[in-house]
């Protein structure tokens, strides 16, 4: 499914005097669909924002949300639920749920109002937790698991909701190397043998240069640049960005850019 | 896949499939509050036989066991069965909504303001009764209605999610506000009043007929109504409202209903039997250890084990100083304290 923002404008707790408000503005971006799109930017730019409004959790004080085509306004949260799924940065449940529990509940938007899970459902939980490599987990109370296994179970929860788009809030963030590499190699399966259009936002330069096939470069509630990373993704977009000075150059073993972050310029 | 299968552990008790674990936890809770509301009735200063109560060949007006039993005892412990059961139910809800495993349905205040109609009732000497309804238990709806309505217009914004911290701020704020006017009621009350004043507050299932309960139900009836809706929601909720939204939750629409029938349970039980304490907070922990935190089973689950442990409650509050009748409040409050403190050590 493709998505698409059009002349987004946002404000959290709008006040007059326009203080302590933070802002999006005239934000257009298309998602188209299968494509796999890294948001980048600098802490407080709006990629979290940006995610939640294309998710419907925000709703744009102007502008469009559309999912093929038809306002995100006009459909229901539980329609959405089916065709978008979201892995937040950090999932603190109040109760002790099991990683199995925690998984299922990701079929809620396609169960009806008094349905409990039957056998499909749990076939399909049971092939989210072999794909994210936390089967042996599934018993586990979902507290007691490590940062990169607790990531590896939401976004197992995410994938049992079936979804068309997903969308991740630094999905990599509290993970080790290893498991940095192993979610995105997990993500770009799942783009190329489902579909799945996915946008991420992350801190992370490289993981997104050999993932992302379309960058969106934000800085202060504004897009700067956006399009194929090989022509997104460059020394001067980076100083824009970031005001640090670095070599992006591609890596012959890796086979894709690299940014190597030299020094930070005032 | 393959692998997977072979390489599952045993399913263990919480991986039956769901169907099988809610029969099993609701048999096993229904059972238990059945024979409970069965076997409490015999106990009392008259010891009675089933056999004889149920015996069809006696009339009921020469029966004297089955008027003791039906007549007597009976409408005590349907009190006791669902005064626990909505205490026990809103409890579960609004650890849920508050995302807090210490809520109790007295959290939000609208227990207090509950308390304080009644209070004013009982201080104002209101004793003519209004065609079946006596005032105190009105009243203390009309508090309950007045607490709720101020806690709830604090904390909602038309259209968003209710802000949970927002609400739990304003419920504990309350509870003060209306605790300082019961103590500033009763100490402008005679002597007298205050003691009946000091009685209610202790919380007593001693209804009297069967009409009380009567009056409450169809209250019940709605709360439950509304938290037959609710579980899934409240398992998605327990792990963010974000989240629960992102899953197809409609989070305002669904933490509004979830306060509305958490009101209607607490301010019907309140009317009812007085603010009962520990039941609310008790029993949820109770069954979340023994059935585990899934509010499709919890919630009924928790309904039904605080019907049986209301009752049991009040059993050893009828019988442990007999012939003198103890408050249940004060026996729930001494296993409920205890265990708290238990809990909290065992947490911590």
């Amino acid at each position: 499914m493709s998505l698409a923002v059009e002349h987004l404008f946002f404000r959290y707790g709008a006040r007059a005097n326009g203080l302590g408000a933070f802002s999006l503005h005239d934000v257009s971006v298309a998602l188209a669909r299968g494509s796999l799109t890294g948001v980048l930017g600098p802490n407080g730019c709006g990629k979290t924002t940006l995610l939640k409004l294309l998710s419907g959790v925000l709703r744009p004080q102007a502008g469009t949300v559309a999912l093929d085509g038809r306002a995100m306004g006009s459909l229901s949260r539980r329609e959405i639920a089916r065709h978008i799924a979201v892995v937040p940065q950090e999932t603190h449940p109040a109760f002790d749920y099991l990683v199995l529990d925690m998984v299922l509940m990701g079929r809620h938007p396609h169960l009806g109002p008094f349905a409990l899970e039957g056998p499909d459902d749990l076939r399909m939980a049971r092939e989210a937790l072999v794909a994210t490599g936390t089967h042996q987990l599934q018993a586990r109370p979902y507290m007691t698991l490590s940062g990169g296994e607790k990531q590896r179970v939401v976004i197992a929860s995410a994938l049992v909701q079936a979804p068309d788009v997903l969308l991740l809030d630094e999905p990599t963030a509290s993970l080790d190397l290893g498991y940095q590499l192993e979610i995105a190699s997990l993500l770009a399966r799942l783009n190329r043998e489902r579909g799945v259009t996915m946008v991420l936002a992350t801190h992370d330069l490289n993981l997104a240069a050999s993932l992302c096939d379309t960058l969106v470069l934000m800085r202060g509630g504004h897009v700067l640049a956006q399009g194929p990373t090989g022509e997104v993704l460059t020394d001067a977009a980076i100083r824009q960005l970031y005001d640090v000075d670095a070599d992006v150059r591609f890596h012959e073993r890796a086979g894709h850019l690299t940014v190597v972050p030299v020094r930070r310029v005032p | 896949m393959t692998t997977a299968a072979t390489a599952a552990p045993r399913v263990r008790i919480e991986q039956r499939p769901i169907r099988a674990r809610l029969a099993l936890t609701v048999g096993v809770c229904g059972s238990l509050a059945l024979v409970t509301c069965l076997l409490a009735p015999l106990a009392g200063s008259t010891s009675i036989s089933l056999a004889r109560v149920f015996d069809r060949s006696i009339p009921f007006t020469e029966n004297v066991d089955a008027q003791i039993f039906f007549v007597a005892r009976m409408p005590r412990v349907l009190a006791g069965a669902v005064v626990g059961a909505a205490l026990a139910a809103a409890g579960v809800v609004l650890q849920a909504l508050l995302r807090n495993p210490l809520a109790t349905p007295f959290t939000l205040g609208v227990s207090a303001g509950s308390a304080l109609g009644a209070i004013l009732a009982i201080a104002a000497g209101l004793a003519a009764t209004l065609g079946p309804f006596s005032p105190v238990p009105l009243a203390s709806l009309a508090g309950a209605f007045v607490a709720a309505t101020i806690v709830y217009a604090l904390a909602t914004r038309p259209g968003r999610p209710i802000s949970t911290s927002v609400l739990l701020l304003a419920g504990v704020s309350l509870n003060s506000v209306f605790s300082a006017l019961i103590l500033f009621v009763q100490y402008m009350a005679d002597f007298a009043e205050t003691y009946r004043t000091v009685r209610w507050l202790m919380g007593d299932l001693d209804v009297g007929s069967f009409a009380p309960i009567l009056g409450a139900l169809p209250l019940l009836a709605a709360a439950f109504a509304i938290f037959a809706t609710l579980p899934s929601s409240l398992n998605l909720l327990s792990v963010g409202a974000e989240s629960a939204a992102t899953r197809g939750v409609d989070v305002a629409r669904a933490q509004r209903l979830a306060f509305l029938s958490t009101s209607l349970a607490t301010g019907a039980a309140v009317s009812l039997a007085g603010p009962i304490g520990f039941v609310g907070i008790v029993v949820p922990h109770l069954v979340r250890l023994i059935a585990g935190v899934d509010h499709r089973i919890l919630l009924p689950a928790a309904a039904l084990f605080g019907a049986a442990f209301l009752v049991a409650c009040d059993l050893v509050a009828r019988t442990v100083l007999a012939p003198v009748e103890i408050p249940v409040g004060i026996v729930t409050a001494m296993l409920g304290g205890p265990f708290f403190l238990w809990l909290l050590v065992r947490k911590g």
